[in-house]
């Protein structure tokens, strides 16, 4: 047992910092960035909780992770409790702690975050969690049997899909993923790269959620080999998770020049087929001196911080914004900062150059000054006429977005979308305009997080399991 | 997983299989596609669905060995699984019955994907001609299949030594010139070069042709955009938009161009293939 603190010294301590990869190193590989906590360095960040009743910090949590129990059961010592204590709601929680936006969540609405010190509720997740992998500590909690024959069909791997799938299987329902792409995990595996979020650490929460009898068929494209109107058919509920995958370009001269990708691609390639790792794997990536990445989210940073590792000498961010609009996480831009990423904010592309054989060459860009607030309530991008710039790049990365894809929308009678072709669901339930079909995930809200993702798919469990139980 | 039940090796480098994919058989509409992967390590490459049997449960692929993952493939046997094998994939064809005639085209191995639109549209009642060319009288491939789903076929080779010599726009030339009126669809499918000189000459007669485009893919699912192609100036997906287009309106010379881009990495794959498994 780990001893118990006092509040006052409680406030006085800082948080405890992770320990993470030598910025010179790191760029060199694909090892994952942050060590994770030591025991003793878990103990003594959970020892700074105040176990409030009720807590804030769960009420900022999508999937309820009973926070301050979990945290108690680590100053237990019972790191095997605490896992099992947040598996209670969470069936991702190695994942869960590595690429949530805590600081938006639980964190954010952990109560010592007035002083400015939350508790760092993802990183003690985290913790437990790779414990437990280490230690093979499995939790499967025995299925109910009142519910076994009922099917549901799950369109999706993602976080959602699995989320839905891990809750359902523990009421005892038979649940069948099905997944387009070879492996299970979504954006899980194919878009957030290998040293934000190792890809053994998805497939083996993955294979837990097998292990409670989820069946996933891979390679299985709803829309194209099975309708959903087939699938309402074959089941008794079908939870639609197909994520918001479709690149959006900026539809500017030169884009469909050689060496010009959408992040997906760029992504993609390197990490669900491993282009890193050419040509050991089969898939070609062609990685040129000076990378440029046009956006400032998430998702832009993870193409330039990859860049960076497949070589690119200059890998180089260009966003039409200035810094404090920038969408990323702070955490992600200081990473990427480090590692000795380039920034050109106020900066639009305008046309991309090629040379005569069809590959980029350069990208002509515009200074932006910031006027009047827009709709977002961002202060709206202007061009400053006559400051055009050509900048050399060998390649362009477009990271300015998804949109819905419409293969499984156009096979779904009676499931209505949105304009722009996202499913319209109850926010509370996942509900659609279909009695026999749920929805949730970015194929309703629009590209948004993994822990929103999870929120839907367990919102979706709970309401199918309402309905069909009645 | 995918079972290779039948392999046939039709020429040097064009090889047929037959796959056990039940749901992907069901599923398939002539002018669709899959993705496999041969082996673990692999990349996903397309291929057009050639055939497909609803009770024997398989889908034909005919493919030309051109790298590392064609090589790869052709060296797997019979009672071995592909690793990954999805689909059908990309939009079908759009068959119905047409008055007069349709001429399909195909060039090498673009014979195999127009082989399962010339069986639906002769079911449906279609006057079909076939023309299908290759360089060489060893490279002609599935001319019986051909002849069971056309009315007529003419058959050319660059070289001579079967059928006409010559290309086979030349001989889709030939025939607009003598009865254009009669015709009221073309499809033309082989490589670009092929598909763009056909394109030309059914422009000069203003006849409607499809083509199918064979641009780099990853998922085939409309989530990448590698497989841009520009289509009438706009840009198309060629996986889900497509593969077939108008081919008066598509932009070949930027589809050549994109299908290029990895020459220098695709040859160091292959030479490094080639020597860890001493093949010649
Ligand atoms: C590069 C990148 C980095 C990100 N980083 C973070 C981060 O650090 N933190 C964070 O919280 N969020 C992050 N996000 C966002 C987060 O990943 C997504 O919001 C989340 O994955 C959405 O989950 P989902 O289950 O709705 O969909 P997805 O994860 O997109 O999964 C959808 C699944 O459905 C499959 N599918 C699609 N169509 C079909 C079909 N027709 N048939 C069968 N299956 C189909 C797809 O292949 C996919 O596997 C990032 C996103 C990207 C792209
Ligand atoms: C919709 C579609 C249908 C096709 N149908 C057939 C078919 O029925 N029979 C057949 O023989 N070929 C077909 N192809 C082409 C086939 O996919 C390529 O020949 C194959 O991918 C080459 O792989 P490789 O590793 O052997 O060669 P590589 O050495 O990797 O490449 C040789 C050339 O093949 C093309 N290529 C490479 N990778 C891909 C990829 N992932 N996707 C598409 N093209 C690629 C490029 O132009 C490249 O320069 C089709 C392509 C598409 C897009
Ligand atoms: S709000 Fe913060 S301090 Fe309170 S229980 Fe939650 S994590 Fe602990
Ligand atoms: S799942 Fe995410 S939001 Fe919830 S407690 Fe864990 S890190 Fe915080
Ligand atoms: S291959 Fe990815 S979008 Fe077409």
């Amino acid at each position: 047992m780990a001893e118990r603190i006092k509040a006052s010294e409680k406030f006085k301590r800082d948080r405890v910092p992770m320990k993470e990869q030598d910025p010179k190193e790191r760029i060199k590989n694909f090892n994952e960035v942050p060590y994770g906590y030591s025991f003793e360095e878990a103990i003594k960040e959970a020892q700074r909780c105040l176990q409030c009743k009720p807590p804030a910090c769960v009420a900022g949590c999508p999937a309820d992770v009973h926070v301050p129990e979990f945290i108690d059961k680590i100053l237990d010592e019972d790191v095997e409790g605490a896992f099992k204590e947040i598996k209670l709601t969470n069936a991702l929680p190695a994942i869960c702690g590595r690429v949530c936006p805590q600081e938006e969540q639980c964190e954010g609405a952990c109560i010592l975050n007035k002083k400015g010190k939350p508790i760092a509720i993802g990183r003690l997740e985290r913790f437990v969690a790779d414990w437990a992998r280490e230690k093979g500590v499995v939790d499967e909690p025995p299925a109910e049997d009142s519910n076994v024959g009922k099917r549901v069909a799950i369109v999706g791997s993602g976080p959602a899909g699995l989320a839905c799938a891990a809750d359902l299987a523990k009421l005892g329902y038979d649940v069948a993923i099905f997944e387009a792409l070879h492996k299970p995990g979504g954006v899980l595996v194919y878009g957030i790269p290998e040293f934000r979020l190792p890809k053994a650490i998805v497939q083996y929460e993955v294979d837990q959620i097998k292990e409670m009898g989820v069946k996933i068929y891979t390679d299985y494209v709803i829309g194209y080999i099975k309708t959903v109107d087939e699938l309402v058919e074959e089941y008794d509920a079908v939870f639609l998770a197909n994520g918001a995958g479709a690149p959006s370009f900026l539809h500017i001269p030169g884009e469909n020049l050689n060496g010009v990708y959408s992040a997906s691609e760029f992504l993609t390639r390197s990490n669900l087929m491993r282009a890193f790792d050419f040509p050991n794997y089969d898939t070609p990536l062609n990685v040129g001196k000076r990378v440029v990445v046009i956006g400032g989210g998430n998702v832009a940073m993870d193409a330039v911080r990859t860049a960076k590792r497949l070589g690119a000498e200059e890998s180089i961010i260009v966003y039409r914004r200035s810094r404090t609009e920038m969408p990323a996480r702070a955490e992600e831009i200081e990473h990427a900062e480090a590692e000795g990423i380039q920034f050109e904010l106020l900066t639009n592309p305008v046309k991309i150059l090629g040379d005569d054989n069809g590959n980029v060459k350069g990208l002509e860009c515009i200074r932006m000054e910031l006027g009047e607030p827009d709709e977002s309530g961002r202060r709206r991008p202007v061009p400053i006429e006559g400051s055009n710039f050509v900048m050399d790049v060998d390649n362009v990365i477009v990271a300015i977005g998804q949109n819905a894809n419409p293969i499984v929308a156009r096979s779904a009678t009676g499931v209505e979308t949105n304009k722009w072709g996202y499913f319209i669901a109850d926010e509370n339930t996942g509900k659609t305009t279909h009695p026999k079909v749920w929805a949730g995930g970015d194929i309703v809200t629009g590209a948004a997080t993994v822990i929103l993702a999870v929120g839907a798919g367990k919102k979706a469990a709970k309401s199918i399991h309402e309905t069909l139980s009645q | 997983m995918a079972k290779i039940l039948k392999k046939e090796q039709w020429s040097d480098t064009i090889f047929s299989m037959l796959i056990e994919a039940k749901d992907v058989a069901k599923a398939a509409k002539p002018g669709q596609f899959i993705i496999l992967i041969p082996k673990e390590h692999g990349e996903r490459i397309p291929l057009t669905i050639a055939d497909s049997s609803l009770n024997e449960g398989w889908v034909q692929i005919v493919f030309q060995v051109v790298g590392k993952s064609t090589l790869e493939l052709s060296r797997m046997n019979k009672g071995e699984e592909l690793f990954s094998f999805v689909g059908p994939l990309g939009m079908p064809s759009e068959v119905e019955k047409f008055p007069g005639k349709v001429v399909m085209i195909g060039g090498g191995i673009g014979i195999a994907p127009i082989h399962p639109i010339a069986k639906k549209l002769k079911e449906m009642g279609n006057h079909v001609v076939s023309i299908i060319g290759a360089k060489t009288a060893d490279l002609l491939i599935m001319e019986d299949k051909i002849r069971e789903a056309s009315t007529e076929v003419i058959v050319a080779t660059d070289d001579g030594s079967k059928g006409k010599k010559g290309f086979v726009n030349a001989v889709l030339e030939e025939l607009l010139t003598t009865e254009a009126d009669n015709v009221s669809k073309i499809w033309a499918i082989g490589p670009p070069i092929m598909m763009k000189v056909c394109a030309m000459s059914a422009g000069k007669f203003k006849k409607p042709i499809i083509v199918s485009l064979n641009p780099i893919m990853v998922d085939g699912t409309g989530m990448c955009g590698a497989c841009r192609v520009t289509v009438g100036g706009k840009t198309k997906f060629a996986c889900v938009d497509g593969p077939e287009f108008d081919g008066a309106l598509v932009d070949f010379d930027e589809l050549m161009a994109r299908q290029g881009q990895y020459k220098e990495l695709e040859q160091k794959a292959l030479e490094l293939y080639k020597s860890k498994e001493g093949v010649a």
